[in-house]
């Protein structure tokens, strides 16, 4: 499946897509050594972001956020891409200064974790899951 | 967007990678919010400079810019820092923390911004007039700037707000455009306001009551509010409701353009001492630190404290924060030597939200409604929320 969304930062990758319909706050919410979620209650809680496509809604919390994405990118623990429904301030500032490849105005709830998802610039394409094909199951 | 010669020229690496950095940071927020243009902006307040918050990413990001050539084209203002940067040692900060806190300094000072430390700019000399165009974060300051002056900015963050030093523009959307400085909802106040810790009470009612809506509140039966009163206010309902703008009444510029909209909710007496009650959630015998300075206090308050403390010594830890040069009209006026001789300390530069004091008292006694926030959240104080001279008399149990 190929979709089209808005580019916020430009790059060219390709991962599994780990996902979520709730908000990710990176202040507080993300672990800044590890990539572990630590929100409690979140339905990411305990699952680490690092080198995953991150699709989520949109960002929320602290503008503190930006940084914590640098800080992710600086000690390799950053997610490859992240993919959302509506950018807003703190996201698009990290991915800016963490040079982390980011695309918005997407379907998010059609890409699921375990797809392997390819960037390019402002498009993407789910190719299948990732999980479903070491299982030898077609989608 | 629509982007000039010159502007691309900046998203070009033409003019360093600070620069362009920067550029792709503002045209980012200009197409997620629908600017149609660039405007120019005459002052920036930066927040984010406290090591603390900042970590060793944050100074990485700085240094990596001010490697970068990144350079200030206007008038720029950095928000407090981890510490007091002449009088650390005495307030209990470590020296490595002195260190990376300076490094983070540098960095703003290699960009030729004024390194001023505080989160009153409008009391130091960055003082924007009626409908001028800012780029701020800070968000009490923020509140500031557009209500109570009626200058035109957003809730930056710290590096949209550097991003803005560094070009001088700012996408145009949000506060900088007149349709959405309309007030949405009326507040009338019917409780009674006596002290500025009032003013905090309220910016909390008033914050919970719109933060999800994000309305921009014009308020009604506010009848007289000095300066400190609406630094405070304005702290507050950034804090509990991501206030950015409000309209009020004979007080505020903006108020006389538009009437009261009919939505309406009130506040009365008795919820403004629900809110001054739900700040207070420790016995008077648990304090152990008294901080007055949040906001930044202003001379006159510094002038206030003397007064109180003359020939008295203080028996707990007690933190006035301020901006420098307001603590440099202390010196001269003789303020600074009967608070420091009462055992009481300045602590300039900084403040009991971004000073690395996470665990270190048990209770805190302060007059804001801000900092009893950031007490819970980020340093895991319990606090007392009480009038300006309570606080002081606090320190002298």
């Amino acid at each position: 499946m190929r979709l089209h969304g808005r580019s916020i930062y430009q790059g060219t990758t390709q991962g599994e897509a780990l996902a979520t319909l709730q908000p990710i706050s990176f202040f507080g919410g993300v672990d800044p050594e590890t990539g572990v979620v630590v929100e409690r209650g979140h339905t990411l809680e305990g699952q680490c972001i690092a080198g995953k496509v991150l699709v989520f809604p949109t960002g929320k919390g602290s503008t503190v956020g930006s940084y914590t994405l640098y800080r992710l990118k600086m000690n390799g623990h950053a997610p490859l891409a992240i993919l959302n429904a509506e950018c807003e301030t703190i996201i698009a500032v990290g991915c800016i200064i963490a040079e982390i490849p980011c695309v918005d105005q997407l379907p998010i709830n059609e890409i699921p974790s375990g797809s392997l998802v390819r960037i390019d610039g402002d498009s993407i394409c789910i190719e299948e899951s990732v999980k479903s094909k070491t299982n030898g199951v077609h989608p | 967007m629509h982007l000039t010669l010159k502007e691309n020229e900046m998203l070009s690496e033409s003019q360093g990678r600070a620069t362009q950095k920067a550029m792709q940071i503002l045209v980012a927020l200009g197409e997620i919010y629908g600017a149609e243009r660039m405007i120019q902006v005459t002052s920036v307040q930066i927040a984010g400079v406290s090591y603390d918050n900042l970590g060793e990413a944050g100074l990485k990001f700085l240094s990596a810019m001010a490697d970068g050539g990144g350079r200030v084209r206007v008038l720029t203002t950095l928000n407090p820092a981890g510490m007091d940067t002449e009088n650390w040692h005495n307030l209990g900060i470590q020296p490595d923390f002195a260190e990376k806190q300076q490094r983070v300094l540098e960095a703003f000072a290699r960009m030729g911004v004024t390194t001023t430390c505080t989160c009153t700019p409008y009391l130091i000399g960055n003082l924007p007039h009626y409908a001028e165009h800012i780029a701020w974060s800070e968000s009490s300051a923020v509140c500031y700037a557009n209500s109570v002056i009626g200058a035109r900015t957003n809730r930056e963050g710290g590096p949209s707000a550097l991003a803005s030093a560094l070009t001088g523009l700012t996408p145009e959307y949000g506060f900088h455009l007149s349709e959405n400085r309309l007030p949405t909802l009326t507040i009338q106040v019917t409780a009674q306001l006596a002290e500025t810790c009032d003013f905090g009470a309220l910016g909390k009612v008033i914050g919970e009551q719109i933060q999800a809506s994000r309305a921009v509140p014009y308020i009604l039966g506010v009848h007289r509010a000095t300066l400190e009163n609406l630094k405070s206010f304005c702290a507050s309902l950034a804090t509990y409701g991501g206030t950015a703008l409000f309209h009020m009444q004979g007080i505020t510029p903006e108020a006389a353009l538009f009437t009261p909209p009919e939505k309406r909710v009130s506040v009365s007496q008795a919820e403004l001492e629900a809110a001054i009650h739900s700040l207070n959630n420790a016995a008077e015998e648990e304090v152990d630190f008294i901080s007055l300075g949040c906001p930044h206090l202003s001379i006159h308050e510094i002038e206030h404290i003397s007064r109180l403390l003359d020939g008295r010594q203080v028996k707990k830890e007690f933190w006035i924060t301020t901006a420098r040069t307001t603590k440099q009209i202390a010196d001269r006026m003789g303020y600074t030597r009967i608070i420091e001789a009462s055992g009481a300390k300045f602590a300039a530069d900084t403040c009991c939200v971004v000073a690395p004091i996470q665990g270190r008292f048990t209770a805190m006694a302060t007059d804001s409604a801000k900092a009893c926030y950031y007490a819970y959240s980020k340093n895991k104080f319990k606090t007392v929320f009480l009038p300006f001279e309570d606080v002081v008399k606090q320190a002298l149990l």
